[in-house]
């Protein structure tokens, strides 16, 4: 085996996963951050000021390149190993308990991922496209002069559908990380008797705290708790 | 009688291996590459064989019946495996571990053998070792030792309780690395069925594909047998279920004699028998008895009860208990050798004293221990074994006795073969449980691993050299040869004539049949009387076998109702040569014990008269076999009485 | 007790199987699964049908032999046991069985539950040994190894190579069983100076071979009957990324 087993050989694959999902983590951290300034309930000023930030600097507009490969090659990756997977048992079993040996959500990785998927293309069509390329100039401008992306968020939410949609999509994240938050050190062979609790509890802390402060977003929109 | 010429090197006992390497014939490396040698069997001892004779550059092929080499019977031995490396500092030696191995053998063993043996075994921990086999270590991370078996020197290697497994796994490693190089050619799911001879040489095999069914020819410039005891003769037995006596069978057919076929080891802590549809028995480790008190009840009645149920082992007062192991070998108590502890169980049972509803069973005791040491203490001891046991039985024996009897568990009887391992037939070697050598009639704990690996890393390797020295010139036999054809056709035709029966009864049927007789009349107790019979039934009952057996299925594809039903047919041929074997030899020594030969209820050695190998030639499967006596001759050690009083 | 059982029958590998239903009446609690397929084959034997093919050998849970998917279990409901391992008494009278042989691409069937393992030795002759030719070794006691690594070691060593891993895992992936071996010889001081060559063959020899690849799940280390942990895969990780990355 070649040393360019790095990419191509199952471990590879694996690494890969592990990599851009703690990658896409770390974003995940980022953007419930700003997100979480809606809350200062300053009609938007503070969540404006970041996000204006976030789609104005260059390097963080660099990184959004890298953003966007991460999660390709997330998705492409995962799927693909999700298609090598199946393969890799022609018949299935007539009858399987496999409730009794392993989560559901662990083996719906691939599942939850493109639920993930689907609510991102919505997401981006909601937001990313109107602030990076249709522009939202038509919704005017906050307290302080500045892009009122706070306002779009506003507009979007009304909906209850699509604040429906979303806390979905935020469920599926939930399961996603609780199984992928500890799965990607344990690919990384971060794996270490005196660590793991503390891997396991900050993996179920995350995956508990950030997809409810996604969820939460819309829901207090919608439900008027931020102005 | 012919003579039998065991090879053995001129010289001191200490320097006869030494000077019989420095005088064996070599094979240079060019050479050895045109040399293809068959080994069948892959456990310690043929997996060991094949990896070195690979590594020193022949042309292996192997064979063996399961489906990777991994799962030989070897992988189950659980105790460990001796060694005199002395690194206890308790005065070990290799002269005490040849001592120890003549004794505990009953003055029934090869000398240089036996010596040549203990002097290898340093060599098999050193190469295991490197290889990664885990033994257990101390704090210091040097290799930890214990002691087994009733010997006063801990000289047992060991890897928890899977010392078999580690071994077997180490050597399997080396198979398997050379099978990667290409200088092995494996042949899993294979099965000899006959052995190839032209112009008295072993030439090659014919294996049935067990997937297929198909019969290839293989050739070889010389074959090594390697595939294990026989002990599932008795159907029920601690051995795997498919071992079996075939590939030694067809060799001793041949022109192979069969050595002392009626050495048979009962071990004496093994879980009893509770029902007809029992397929084998289960060993509980020997270590058990450090600590465990073996009883029964004084009583019949007391027995009796406990057998209906009527009353509890914790209802019996201690007055009332028999430990008879302590009150008949006061200085060995319950760790006196096996044969022994076997032979005292079967005793009390057809006493009456029995305490399973079969009647065939005795407690195993660890309430004083527990006492003694704390109940964490024993658990930690026989971590493994007590849920083991437990699993099996459903009962707890930290709260109730175990429940014990003896069962067959290794046979000491085998393939004859000289110094040089080779059989009556040239070229045609025998390694591991499957030949008779170095145990004499009663094997000490932990030694077959080590002798499964000594004839395979360091005996085999060099005295096939003397042999095959002189067959570089032969070209590989084309299997077209009429040797080649011949054997095949047999074996088909054998195989057709199985499936052409379509009879009544199971193989199974036939095969528990055998057992039943082989128990009674041929197990821990043998009479002059008893064996006569035995013979007798034993040649009715294959009457039936070739009359009323029915094999389902085809020939040409998986079939392992067929692949039973062959090896049945051997076991029922075997048998009879077994009877006939310990009818002949009317002492008593080691696990053969005759009711007649006896002396204040012990077993009576008779040296004047049996202080020989019996060796039987095949004649025919209604001729009798014909007795060739290989002279056991004592240079070193005297002749003694084996007392465990 | 009585048993309704369904059990997968199967030709050979060139035709479909399917589940057939077979009715068991008078079987004792304290037999194991394997002796009441031995009775079941016996009567088969007997009404003219053809036995079940099944695989087995030593039946004391040390050969790895044995492999039978019960009632969507490896080696059926019992934890840390194989299949021969297995006493009737673990189930309720009138209860119905499924049968199943262990599925994947990698272990092509053979005939009923019967199933080709060799991948698994195909594994192992890529690596999973030390190179060390009879006769070359060193006094044994010349390293000495920790004893905590040895232990470590002997853990990861239990592995029968049963299989029940790949048959368990929902990807069919055999990281257990190829860690267990890999980690095993990473532990000790004697596999040290091949561990890059090993982690790069076994793991290759894996791919090839068409199993499935880890997500973590931990179905594995759940059913394998030997306990062997998912710490060995992180440990397989280490080695490769090691071998793939740092060394030269
Ligand atoms: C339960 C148990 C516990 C034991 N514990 C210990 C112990 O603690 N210490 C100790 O020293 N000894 C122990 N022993 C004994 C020891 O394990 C065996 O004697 C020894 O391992 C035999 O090794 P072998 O290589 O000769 O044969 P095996 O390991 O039995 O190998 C036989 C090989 O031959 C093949 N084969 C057989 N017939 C054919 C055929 N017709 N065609 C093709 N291939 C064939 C098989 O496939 C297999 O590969 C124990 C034995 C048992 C049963
Ligand atoms: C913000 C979004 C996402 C985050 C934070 C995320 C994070 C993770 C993490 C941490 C893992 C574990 C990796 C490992 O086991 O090594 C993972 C696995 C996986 N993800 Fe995502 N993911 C996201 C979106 C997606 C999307 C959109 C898909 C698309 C299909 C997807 C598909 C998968 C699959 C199939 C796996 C399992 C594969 C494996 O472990 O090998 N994920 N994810
Ligand atoms: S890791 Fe466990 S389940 Fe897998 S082959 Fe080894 S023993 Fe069987
Ligand atoms: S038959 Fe050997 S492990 Fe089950």
């Amino acid at each position: 085996m070649a040393k360019s087993a790095l990419f191509t050989s199952s471990i590879g694959k694996k690494f890969l996963m592990g990599l851009t999902g703690l990658f896409l983590i770390s974003f995940l951290i980022v953007h419930a951050s700003i997100n979480a300034m809606i809350w200062f309930n300053d009609g938007g000023v503070t969540f404006n000021k970041y996000a204006h930030f976030m789609g104005s600097n260059l390097i963080v507009r660099t990184m959004e390149i890298g953003l966007f490969l991460g999660l390709i090659l997330h998705v492409v990756d995962g799927l693909w190993l999700y298609k090598l997977n199946r393969e890799a048992r022609p018949v299935k079993y007539a009858y399987n308990d496999e409730g009794t040996n392993s989560s559901w959500y662990s083996r719906s990785m691939a599942i939850l991922g493109t639920l993930i998927l689907l609510f991102l293309v919505l997401h981006l069509a909601n937001f990313w496209v109107k602030t990076r390329i249709t522009g939202i100039e038509q919704f005017g401008v906050d307290a302080e002069g500045q892009e009122n992306l706070f306002a779009v968020m506003q507009a979007v939410f009304q909906s209850p559908i699509i604040v429906v949609i979303y806390v979905a999509g935020c469920f599926s994240l939930f399961w996603h990380l609780l199984h992928g938050f500890k799965s990607a050190f344990q690919t990384l062979g971060l794996n270490h008797v005196k660590y793991n609790e503390a891997i396991a509890v900050l993996g179920i802390a995350f995956s508990i705290i950030v997809p409810i402060v996604f969820a939460l977003m819309p829901v207090s929109i919608l439900l008027g708790w931020v102005r | 009688m012919s003579e039998l010429n065991s090879k053995i090197p001129e010289g001191q006992l200490q320097e006869k291996w030494q000077h019989y390497k420095e005088h064996a014939k070599l094979v240079n490396p060019a050479n050895k590459r045109k040399l293809e040698i068959i080994v069948v069997g892959t456990g310690l001892a043929g997996a060991s064989a094949a990896a070195t004779l690979a590594e020193q550059g022949y042309k292996v092929k192997a064979f063996c019946f399961q489906d990777s080499p991994r799962r030989a019977h070897s992988i189950a031995a659980q105790g460990g495996i001796n060694a005199a490396k002395n690194y206890k500092n308790d005065g070990d030696s290799v002269y005490r571990l040849f001592y120890d191995t003549i004794k505990g053998g009953d003055f029934r063993a090869r000398e240089a053998n036996v010596y040549r043996l203990a002097d290898v075994s340093r060599n098999i921990i050193d190469q295991c070792t490197a290889q990664g086999v885990p033994f257990a270590r101390e704090y210091g991370g040097l290799l930890d030792n214990r002691s087994f078996g009733g010997t006063q020197v801990s000289r047992t290697f060991y890897a928890r309780g899977q010392t078999g497994q580690q071994l077997l796994l180490g050597a399997y490693g080396a198979l398997e690395r050379q099978i990667g190089l290409g200088n092995v050619t494996m042949h899993s799911r294979h099965e000899m069925v006959e052995l190839v001879t032209i112009e008295g040489k072993a030439r090659g095999i014919i294996a049935r594909n067990l997937i297929t069914g198909e019969l290839e020819k293989h050739f070889g410039h010389a074959v090594l047998l390697c595939t294990g005891g026989y002990g599932n003769v008795f159907f029920l037995s601690t051995n795997a279920m498919g071992s079996n006596v075939t590939a030694a069978w067809k060799a001793h057919k041949q022109g192979a004699y069969f050595g002392n076929p009626c050495y048979t080891q009962i071990h004496p802590t093994c879980i009893p028998v509770t029902g007809d549809y029992q397929s084998k028995l289960t060993l509980m480790s020997e270590s058990l008895r450090n600590d465990g008190r073996v009883w029964v009840p004084k009583t019949k009645e007391d027995s009796e009860a406990i057998r209906k149920g009527t009353k509890k082992a914790e209802d019996i007062k201690e007055a009332d208990r028999d430990y008879y192991l302590e009150r008949k070998y006061p200085s060995f108590g319950n760790l006196c050798p096996r044969d022994i502890a076997s032979r005292a169980a079967k005793e009390v049972c057809d006493e009456g004293r029995g305490i399973v509803p079969s009647g065939f069973g005795v407690f195993l005791d660890f309430s004083d221990a527990i006492n003694r040491l704390g109940i964490d203490v024993v658990k930690a001891r026989y971590g493994e074994l007590f849920p083991m046991y437990q699993n099996i039985t459903n009962e707890d024996p930290l709260k109730t006795p175990m429940k014990i009897y003896p069962a067959v568990h290794y046979t000491m009887g085998g393939l004859w073969v000289d110094y040089e391992l080779m059989t009556t037939v040239k070229g045609l070697y025998c390694l591991g449980e499957a030949n008779f050598s170095d145990h004499g009639a009663n094997r000490l704990g932990a030694s077959a691993l080590m002798q499964g690996l000594a004839d395979g890393y360091f005996v085999l390797p060099y005295t096939i050299g003397n042999y095959l020295a002189d067959e570089i010139f032969v070209k590989p036999i084309p299997t077209d040869h009429p040797a080649f054809v011949e054997a095949a056709n047999s074996a088909k035709e054998r195989s057709e004539n199985l499936m052409s029966i379509k009879g009544k009864r199971t193989v199974d049927d036939f095969h528990k049949q055998l057992g039943k007789i082989m128990w009674e009349y041929c197990g821990m107790a043998r009479t002059a009387e008893g064996l006569t019979k035995a013979r007798k039934m034993i040649q009715e009952l294959r009457n039936e076998f070739w009359s009323d057996v029915r094999v389902p299925g085809e020939l040409n594809e998986f079939n392992p109702e067929f692949d039973k039903a062959g090896r049945v047919a051997d076991f029922i041929e075997l048998g009879e040569l077994m009877v006939i074997d310990a009818l002949n030899r009317n002492e008593s020594c080691g696990g053969h014990f005759r009711v007649e030969s006896q002396e204040g209820g012990e077993a009576k050695r008779d040296d004047e008269n049996y202080a020989y190998v019996a060796a039987w030639e095949f004649k025919g499967v209604e001729a009798d076999p014909v007795l060739h006596k290989e002279e056991l001759k004592y240079e070193n050690i005297k002749l003694a009485v084996r007392s465990y009083k | 007790m009585k048993f309704y059982l369904k059990v997968w029958r199967q030709k050979s590998d060139k035709v479909a199987g399917k589940l057939v239903d077979y009715t068991i009446d008078n079987i004792n609690a304290d037999m194991s699964f394997l002796e009441m397929i031995d009775v079941l084959n016996d009567d088969l034997i007997r009404k003219g049908e053809d036995p079940i093919a099944f695989d087995h050998d030593c039946r004391e849970g040390i050969c790895g032999m044995c492999s039978m998917y019960i009632n969507g279990r490896a080696h059926g409901p019992h934890h840390a046991a194989t299949t021969c391992q297995l006493y009737m008494r673990t189930f309720r009278d009138g209860d119905t069985i499924y049968v199943e042989p262990w599925r994947a691409k990698a272990f092509p069937a053979i005939k009923d539950l019967t199933v080709d393992r060799s991948a698994f030795d195909r594994i192992i002759a890529r690596g999973g040994f030390v190179s060390v030719n009879t006769g070359q070794a060193q006094d044994a006691n010349n390293i000495a190894v920790e004893k905590a690594s040895a232990e470590k070691a002997m853990d990861a060593a239990a592995c029968i190579g049963c299989g029940a891993c790949v048959a368990a895992c929902p990807n069919s992936a055999a990281m257990l069983f190829v860690s267990a071996k890999i980690s095993q010889l990473a532990l000790l001081p004697q596999g040290g100076p091949e561990r890059t060559l090993r982690a790069l063959g076994m793991i290759d020899q894996m791919d090839k071979e068409g199993f499935g690849n880890c997500t973590n799940i931990g179905a594995c280390e759940a059913e394998c009957p030997k306990e062997i942990k998912l710490t060995n895969i992180a440990r397989m990780n280490r080695e490769f990324l090691k071998a793939t990355i740092v060394e030269e």
